[in-house]
């Protein structure tokens, strides 16, 4: 079972706090790698947040063949941050990490935000396409505001291999997770946390209805649902689809991977609407064992359960700072000094919301809607 | 010496040609005559036989003989004649003397096309092999990564859907203070769609099965909708249905039947301004797996009082519907046509969907349904499917797998993107082994939505004799032993609808269980798995590649 550790602030914290918590999770083998997605950025990025920034991996090959590929399409090199890197052992290096800030071609740039998000994930896909045979160029995301690294091994090596201890790297959302991976090959487009156009999510648990809602996806004929080298990532697809594509509030998340029963359905107000989604988007309903943290583009954290929630979930802390963990020392690690009686362990209807800048929890009852 | 013309008996058949060959014990014999009044073929009969036994007493040898008359059951050598082995006469016996035994090295259809007659039977493909079906196995269980779910302690939603669903992003949908409501303004049609239970029963038309049957069936389906709370459906074959029923509430739990023949349907047309619930769904029949090409057959000794008021049609005659509908002439025409006649007679509030034999060009008429907002699904009857009569050449050779056929479908429409808008419903060999839940689950995860059966429920609910090798099949003839496929008041009363319909309930409630018993290791409970192809492994790679699934060995 996968370690999630998602913490959403009002102030910018080091990634090494969700390591740290991840690390009070850890047990047994916890070595097949971790993931890091940051969310409004602080420190050297701070100044950048209009532009968007590229996460990756690449051999010196890829590097070349990434610099020509976006002088090509108009993209400026404004911003370039590496890890200092800090050799250590069981954590193979690889030849050059970065999270540039690049600014959007001309042509773009009067464009809106939806176009320029097109612009940027079909680039992301590109630049997949090209690198991943000879795995040269590994892009994991390309979104203003939103910094990636990805990495097979222990988190909390990975951390100090990183130098997150000792770099200036922070963000006001964070979310990391440690894999557990128990039956694949450990392969880098696999980790969580998984990031589409401004939407992010992981997830702990095996997806059981994995094959047809990754074929449902495939079929919507949007470029960006592809992938899936894991079973976890068409939760972040859904997601996208749900409010992005067909612009549902972020609540209809639930009600799309886990619906309501017919009868549960005719107690809701929006019920007639329901029963239309339900039936439309069956395909997408997933099965379990999953509990799945995300963000959307606008800085809102959430988790949800699965119907019959067979994964652990807790989230708790207090305003302006929030852990969304997949364990309940986790949130302990991260916002020791809070009051566990408040506490929240969403149960099969729940959905908890955390609003930007950690304003307010509210826990969004599937029922009572 | 006997004559030579008495002793090479030329054009006169053994009974080693025949399919069944009757073991009588003489020794346990009763003569009672049970047996021999009850076979429905006259296969045996009684008779008397002048046994000659040679004695010899003393210590020479003084051979005399003693002729005497015994009382026999024999077997007839006549073709017209043949035991079907239905085995009714063991049924009946007091003293188990008598039994059919299967004949392997018979010369059955060698000769049963007497007067140029082909051979014309009931029941369904005389195959008695594993079928695909019961070769697949669900080799994706949940261990440790995922928990395994508890088939008796989670909830379970075994459910489908029948009816054309919209693609999400068609939805009329309008945002009204952060909730969705559906606008009604934007004038979209939203298709009729029923959530029914996967297996369903298949079309068997009032005449085809008799008055209790048919009637236990329809008892069966109303008591698993009102009381377990099981949508179960049924379809109504070609020939109408019973005019109160018609008028009832318990209307919609039934699909009506719409064949080339039109059979019933001036009835139904009359019930309409008096139906106080709609049908479930109307069913188009295009083709059956049994007899891929052919139309509808009830043949004249089926034709009673009864049937022949609810069809519209005299007593005693052939009722044959074309192979295809008439009026129609090509696949747009018939397709767009039916479907929508026959939406707009119940005021598109019923799902309309059509039902084709299992064939190569299943894919073309997929296809041009995607294109048809009107069309509810796409039901599709393998070879395997039964039948109440068709010619045996039909049966045995015609007609497409229904495991390849659904899975090309599926995969045709996943490529479309549009695999949960056009359901699908399997038909054809469902239960075939007895493997009803085992069966319907693989099917579902090949990318059927539902499955329908026949046979299954005949055997099942009514002890329907009929097997693959042969056995019985006499459905055609209005000879059923069991009276469920006969006319004949004197068959049929030997058949309880309460009996039947406590079956039918019986046989549901057993296959919901088994198939979350399936669902539930592999981890899903919530929805259907319709096409997780992932679950599924076959021990045959051909098999394999060709419906695109895992290989286990």
């Amino acid at each position: 079972m996968c370690r999630l550790a998602a913490i959403t602030s009002n102030e910018y914290f080091s990634p090494m706090e969700n390591i740290l918590a991840l690390e009070t999770m850890k047990e047994g083998h916890d070595g097949s790698g971790l993931g890091l997605t940051l969310k409004d950025l602080g420190g050297e990025f701070e100044e950048f947040k209009e532009f968007p920034i590229m996460s990756g991996i690449c051999s010196r090959k890829g590097l070349d063949t990434l610099d020509d590929f976006m002088k090509k399409h108009g993209f400026r090199l404004k911003h370039e941050w590496n890890p200092k890197i800090k050799h250590v052992k069981g954590v193979v290096s690889r030849e050059y990490y970065f999270a540039r800030a690049y600014d959007y071609p001309k042509s773009y740039k009067e464009k809106s935000m939806r176009e320029k998000e097109d612009l940027l994930m079909n680039t992301r896909l590109m630049l997949r396409k090209i690198g991943e045979p000879d795995e040269s160029i590994f892009v994991f995301s390309f979104y203003p505001d939103v910094i990636t690294l990805k990495e097979v091994g222990d988190p909390l090596q990975l951390g100090e291999f990183f130098g997150l201890d000792r770099d200036g790297l922070r963000a006001k959302i964070i979310f990391a997770q440690g894999r557990q991976n128990t039956n694949y090959a450990i392969y880098l487009y696999a980790c969580h946390p998984f990031f589409i156009q401004g939407f992010c999510s992981m997830t702990n648990g095996e997806n059981t209805a994995f094959v047809p809602i990754r074929e449902f996806l495939m079929g919507r004929g949007f470029p960006g649902y592809t992938g899936y080298n894991s079973d976890s990532e068409v939760f972040t697809h859904i997601l996208h689809y749900t409010v992005r594509q067909l612009g549902f509030p972020l609540t209809y998340y639930k009600d799309v991977i886990t619906p309501l029963k017919t009868t549960e359905i005719d107690q809701r107000e929006d019920r007639d609407a329901l029963r239309l989604v339900k039936q439309s988007l069956r395909p997408l309903c997933i099965d379990g064992p999953n509990m799945v943290i995300g963000f959307t583009p606008d800085g809102t954290c959430f988790m949800v359960q699965d119907a019959k929630k067979l994964r652990p979930g807790a989230v708790g802390g207090v305003k302006g700072k929030y852990a969304l963990m997949s364990e309940e020392c986790g949130v302990d690690k991260a916002v020791p000094k809070r009051d566990r009686t408040r506490d929240i362990f969403p149960m099969k209807y729940d959905m908890v919301t955390i609003s930007p800048q950690a304003e307010e929890v509210r826990v969004w009852n599937q029922l009572r809607a | 010496m006997e004559p030579a013309t008495r002793l090479d008996h030329n054009h006169q058949l053994s009974l080693r040609e025949f399919p069944y060959i009757i073991r009588w014990r003489d020794d346990r014999c009763k003569r009672c005559g049970k047996c021999t009044a009850v076979c429905p073929v006259k296969a045996i009969e009684p008779t008397v036989n002048v046994q000659r036994t040679v004695h010899s007493e003393g210590p020479l040898p003084q051979p005399t003989a003693v002729r005497k008359v015994i009382q026999v059951v024999e077997q007839v050598t006549d073709m017209e004649r043949y035991c079907t082995g239905c085995g009714t006469c063991t049924l009946v016996c007091p003293n188990e003397a008598i039994e059919p035994e299967y004949n392997p090295q018979n010369k059955f259809y060698h000769y049963k096309n007497k007067s140029g007659e082909p051979y014309k039977r009931g029941g369904r493909r005389n195959d008695p092999s594993i079928s695909t079906l019961d070769k697949l196995k669900f080799t994706r269980i949940s261990m440790l990564t995922d928990p395994a779910l508890d088939a008796g302690r989670h909830e379970f939603r075994v459910r489908t859907l029948l009816g054309r669903i919209l693609p999400p992003e068609e939805l009329p949908l309008k945002m009204v203070n952060g909730k969705l409501v559906v606008d009604k303004e934007s004038g979209r049609f939203i298709p009729p769609v029923r959530e029914i239970f996967p297996i369903m029963v298949g079309s068997m038309s009032v005449g085809a099965l008799s008055p209790p049957m048919w009637e236990g069936l329809a008892m069966g389906v109303a008591y698993l909708n009102e009381v377990e709370g099981l949508p179960v459906v049924m379809c109504s074959g070609e020939g109408g249905m019973p005019p109160r029923l018609l008028r009832s509430k318990y209307l919609k739990y039934f699909i009506i039947q719409i064949a080339s023949g039109y059979f019933g349907w001036d009835e139904i047309i009359h019930a309409l301004p008096h139906m106080v619930e709609d049908p479930a769904a109307i069913e188009i029949k295009y083709g059956q797996g049994a007899k891929p090409g052919d139309g509808g057959l009830l043949m004249a000794q089926k034709v009673l009082r009864l049937i022949a008021n609810i069809r519209g049609v005299p007593q005693f005659v052939d009722l044959s519907s074309p192979p295809t509908h008439q009026t129609k002439y090509s696949i747009e025409e018939a397709v767009a046509k039916m479907i929508q006649s026959m939406s707009m007679a119940w005021g598109f509030r019923v799902p309309v969907y059509p039902k084709i034999s299992g064939t190569k060009t299943a894919r073309a008429v997929l296809n041009n349904l995607a294109r048809n907002p009107f069309a509810a699904a796409l039901s599709i009857d393998g070879e395997d499917g039964g039948t109440g009569a068709a010619y045996n050449v039909s049966l045995d050779k015609m007609g497409h797998p229904i495991a390849s056929n659904i899975r090309d479908c599926y995969l045709d429409l996943v490529k479309q993107g549009k695999q949960n808008e056009l359901p699908l419903i399997a038909a054809g060999g469902v239960g075939k082994k007895g493997n009803l839940a085992a069966n319907a689950a693989a099917l579902i995860m090949l990318g059927a939505s539902a499955v329908s059966i026949g046979k299954y429920i005949m055997q099942a609910a009514a002890d329907c004799f009929g097997d693959e090798y042969n056995r019985c099949n006499l459905c055609n003839t209005g000879k059923c032993p069991r009276g469920i496929t006969t006319q004949d008041p004197k068959l049929y009363r030997r058949l309880d609808a309460d009996r039947v319909a406590e079956r039918v309930v019986e046989t549901f409630k057993a296959a919901d269980v088994e198939m979350r018993k399936i669902f539930a290791p592999m981890g899903r409970s919530t929805e259907l798995p319709i096409g997780m192809s992932d679950g599924l492994s076959i021990e045959d790679k051909a098999m394999a590649e060709r419906l695109e699934i895992n290989y286990a060995c």
